[in-house]
């Protein structure tokens, strides 16, 4: 179904794929007969383990149940299913995973359909050289790359624009599903709308929306449904004890935004300074004056995490008055005991990190409270270069703790309550975000290859 | 009479949340344009708290203000550690929020 001159309507089951969703609310906006269903798993918010370690951020189990459910939406609406940044961060690994997710579910449904994967790793080599032209840029509080951090990275990958999605739809006729590599979030709704001749402005604001499912609802859910039209665009959530306010729309662009309305993405920044919010029923909110300044240089954002050595906890409760009251002295004499044990070991090679909750375990420095609580939990981190030496070193940190003598001791035994073996976890590779930047592109499709293929 | 009242008890939202891996964001929502506006009007909420409550140089704050069209104040800082690394206490800064909800402002008692 192709969109008509003045309206297209697009169905986001939810959010995150892979969190699953409610299908009675799918099949609501399937019936209102949608020219695309968008669906978003990308996010670095759950940490840099999937960057770095090849992680993803729902198991695959929860992936292909998901799935199943929007293929078979996708067969009954006969419309576009686009899914993006595959496995949470993108890269081309988890690309693969959800091309053979949906290759498996198809073969045993005895499904076919054309399906459209790009990709978003970005080659290290080309990376170095727009480094070296001054071509990238630190986002926001990060120091400018280094060239060994590129290196240092697991892999690097970019998000998308809008562009890849419109060339993968173009480029070959009747593409039924395509799924990409990391992409900014709206970036597939908004392809569809832009694709359909709407202003990208009012296709960006949009996107960004419903990107995150029906979290833009009162209460918050996961189904909703944009209608795009010429000079506005309406959002309703599909669960009917949902419902969108103006209120409720217009704060959801606060949400894990730098900026209350100016959001820039790939290829321009979006203005909803001047947006207007009308309710137009109970349920359903009408935007309008988004505005879209497009950049003087087309950028893209790349995002790269790298390994940082083995970790290694453990976790104890402390109830004693008398030990909590000198908690802080005790734990810094144990661990420089800890470390002048471990003297033949470079002292800077390895990190002991206690959290100490009770005290301040959430907000460290920043907590306001000074009184700990009755009683503690002690998790004791240690960072270091092997996983042996991790445990090792954590070892030893909690069996100096578990008997140190301080002041007042009266309980001779044991300082410590231990509820898990092992004593000491092993918690296997640390991984830090370590490229966070904009680099300028001469195409903003260049970076993203396409692979479409019979299924 | 006016009392001092902690935020809590007056805003419809406060919360903290990671705004990519390097930055966390702070958003105060208000019930009403009202409840803003007295906010606003008490200068309680200024850079200068928001540094020392989060132990933050006022010129490191990337975003502070009052903003009428979401009856909101939003606050980003930059992140103590890049997200989930090692030493890490809130892979997600979703408990960061805390000192705003005490901050306290003259309010009329019902």
């Amino acid at each position: 179904m192709t969109a008509s001159n003045d309206e297209i309507r697009i169905l986001t089951p939810s959010g995150m794929l892979g969190y699953g969703f409610p299908v009675d609310h799918f099949k609501l906006g399937l019936a209102q007969k949608p020219h695309a269903i968008t669906i978003d798993s990308g996010s670095t918010d759950s940490g840099p383990q999937k960057l770095g370690l090849g992680e993803m951020t729902c198991s695959r189990e929860a992936y292909v149940k998901d799935i199943e459910v929007l293929l078979e939406g996708q067969r009954a609406a006969k419309v576009p299913l686009l899914i993006s940044s595959a496995g949470g961060d993108g890269t081309n690994l988890h690309v693969d995973v959800f091309r053979d997710i949906i290759v498996e579910i198809a073969k045993k449904r005895g499904w076919h359909f054309k399906l459209a994967s790009i990709y978003a790793d970005i080659d290290k080599g080309h990376i170095q050289k727009e480094l070296k032209a001054g071509r990238v840029e630190p986002l926001g509080p990060v120091p400018p790359l280094d060239p060994r951090e590129v290196d240092a990275a697991t892999v690097v990958v970019a998000q998308m624009g809008a562009e890849p999605f419109l060339k993968a739809l173009d480029e070959s006729e009747g593409v039924d599903v395509v799924v990409s590599g990391r992409s900014y979030d709206p970036s597939p709704t908004a392809a569809m709308a832009i694709r359909a001749g709407f202003d990208p402005a009012l296709a960006w604001h949009m996107g960004k929306i419903m990107e995150c499912g029906a979290l833009c609802a009162e209460p918050v859910g996961r189904n909703v449904m944009g209608w795009l039209r010429r000079d506005h665009f309406e959002i309703e959530p599909l669960n009917p004890n949902e419902r969108c306010t103006t209120a409720s729309v217009a704060a959801h662009t606060l949400y894990e935004k730098t900026h209350p309305f100016l959001l820039a993405g790939p290829g321009g920044t979006l203005d909803l300074s001047q947006c207007k919010y009308e309710q137009v029923t109970e349920r359903r909110v009408r935007v309008s004056g988004s505005r879209f300044e497009p950049s003087k240089h087309y950028t893209v954002k790349l995002e790269g995490a790298r390994t940082s050595g083995y970790r290694s906890i453990f976790i104890a409760g402390a109830r004693d008055p008398i030990f909590i009251g000198q908690i802080d002295e005790i734990l810094a004499k144990v661990i420089a005991a800890t470390r002048a044990y471990f003297a033949e070991v470079p002292e800077e090679s390895y990190r002991i990190i206690p959290h100490i909750y009770g005290k301040n375990g959430v907000m460290g420095e920043l907590e306001p409270v000074k009184t700990p609580a009755h009683e503690l939990c002690i998790i004791v981190e240690v960072a270091a270069a092997t996983q042996s030496l991790a445990t090792a070193i954590c070892g030893k940190a909690r069996t100096s703790l578990m008997h140190a003598p301080y002041p007042g001791r009266i309980a001779t035994a044991g300082n410590l309550a231990s509820p898990f073996t092992p004593l000491e976890i092993p918690l296997g590779e640390a991984c830090t975000f370590n490229v966070y930047h904009l680099m300028k592109v001469d195409s903003p499709t260049a970076l993203f290859p396409i692979k479409v293929e019979e299924i | 009479m006016a009392v001092e009242t902690p935020l809590r008890d007056i805003a419809k939202v406060i919360r903290s949340k990671n705004a990519g891996p390097f930055e966390i964001t702070l958003d105060i929502v208000f019930k009403t344009r009202e409840d803003f506006d007295a906010v606003k009007k008490s200068g309680v909420i200024t850079r200068e708290l928001v540094s020392q409550l989060y132990n933050v140089p006022t010129q490191a704050i990337i975003t502070f203000g009052f903003f009428e069209l979401v009856n909101a104040v939003k606050i980003t800082l930059p992140r103590p550690r890049a997200q989930g690394g090692v030493g890490e206490t809130d892979m997600h800064a979703a408990q960061q929020h805390v000192p705003l909800q005490e901050i306290r402002v003259p309010w009329p008692q019902p």
